[in-house]
């Protein structure tokens, strides 16, 4: 039933072993993963939309809140001029990311090992943005306990959030791998896996971004 | 957008085998697309402090259409989707498309959406 299509003369063949489908298993894997990640994200996406405005108590995420009971005043949670810029952050890495992949393609030790530091630390950079965004609703009175905004918000950014650590991990990996070795034009498909790993991050964000926090 | 460049080999740049002829874009792509995805960012964000225009039913749709273009162009050029093999594109917009249904649907079970008869 399998046919390998690579031709055994091929110089290039190496790179990966001959398979049925003739694409590499690695990417075939990395793009269901990838499929299966759109099941995850649209449960919490849906989860956050159902129960978006059905929270009985504040804070609220668009709009002010008196507490009735203490008259205590909870402005709207959401600060959209910081989000907008590790959003631009995010896009930004995901442009450094698709450079770090050309240059190791084109053997480019130099700018790969750039590129490589600079999409991790423009990751690095979003997650403080987050870190400082969880911080500051938790000192105005959200937390994952206090409504179904807070619930849903966190468990969603903070999955997302989840996946952008394991992305910055793995970029640090290959950074590495590139600093005490070098990754070579035959390696270019580890990149390119972790590129499409780090770009599905984006385009999550990209959803996210608009559904949460730009949609009243 | 810049012109892309082309090349005919037996295993390419992703991972993938077959004399196919396969395109990539260059970095005057890259380039445009990280331009446009900043654009539209900033559209979005400048429309949400409009009051007369988020009190509009055209609003969100906007919002939305933009999102799904900036979705879209993320996919087709940085994930090279627009020049990768077909069977990656099915195992990604396969999903998509399905993950896509469950959340309008339960958005209509859950009367956040109405349809008026």
């Amino acid at each position: 039933m399998a046919t390998a299509v690579i031709d055994s003369h091929d110089p290039h063949a190496g790179a990966h072993p001959a398979t049925s489908t003739g694409l590499n298993n690695t990417k075939i894997a990395i793009w269901a993963f990838i499929g299966s990640e759109c099941f995850f994200f649209a449960s919490l996406i849906s989860t956050y939309l159902i129960y978006k405005g059905r929270s009985l108590v504040g804070p609220f995420p668009h709009e002010a809140w008196t507490d009735p009971s203490t008259h205590q005043v909870y402005k709207a949670i959401l600060n959209i001029p910081i989000t907008s810029v590790s959003t631009f952050v995010l896009l930004m890495s995901s442009l450094a990311m698709v450079l770090a992949h050309s240059a190791v393609v084109r053997g480019d030790r130099k700018s790969s090992k750039i590129w490589l530091a600079t999409t991790a630390l423009l990751g690095a950079t979003f997650l403080g943005f987050q870190a400082y965004e969880f911080t500051s609703f938790v000192h105005e009175g959200l937390t994952i306990h206090t409504n179904l905004f807070g619930s849903s918000f966190f468990i969603l950014t903070g999955f997302h959030g989840a996946h952008v650590t394991a992305g910055v991990i793995w970029l640090l990996t290959l950074l590495f791998i590139d600093m005490k070795r070098g990754l070579t034009p035959d390696e270019a498909i580890n990149v390119d896996v972790c590129a499409l790993y780090w770009h599905f991050v984006d385009v999550v964000w990209i959803a996210i971004f608009t559904l949460v926090y730009l949609i009243k | 957008m810049a012109a892309d460049h082309s090349h005919s080999m037996a295993h390419d740049d992703h991972g993938n085998a077959g004399s196919h002829e396969h395109t990539h874009p260059d970095w005057g792509t890259y380039k445009w697309v990280a331009l446009i995805l900043t654009a539209l960012t900033g559209l979005e964000v400048w429309i949400y402090y409009l009051p007369s225009f988020t009190a509009t039913k055209l609003f969100v749709p906007t919002l939305l259409i933009l999102s799904a273009i900036k979705f879209t162009i993320v996919v087709m050029f940085y994930m090279h989707l627009k020049y990768d093999a077909k069977l990656f594109r099915a195992l990604f917009v396969g999903p998509l498309i399905i993950a896509s249904f469950i959340v309008v649907g339960l958005l209509f079970l859950f009367n956040h959406v109405k349809i008026q008869f």
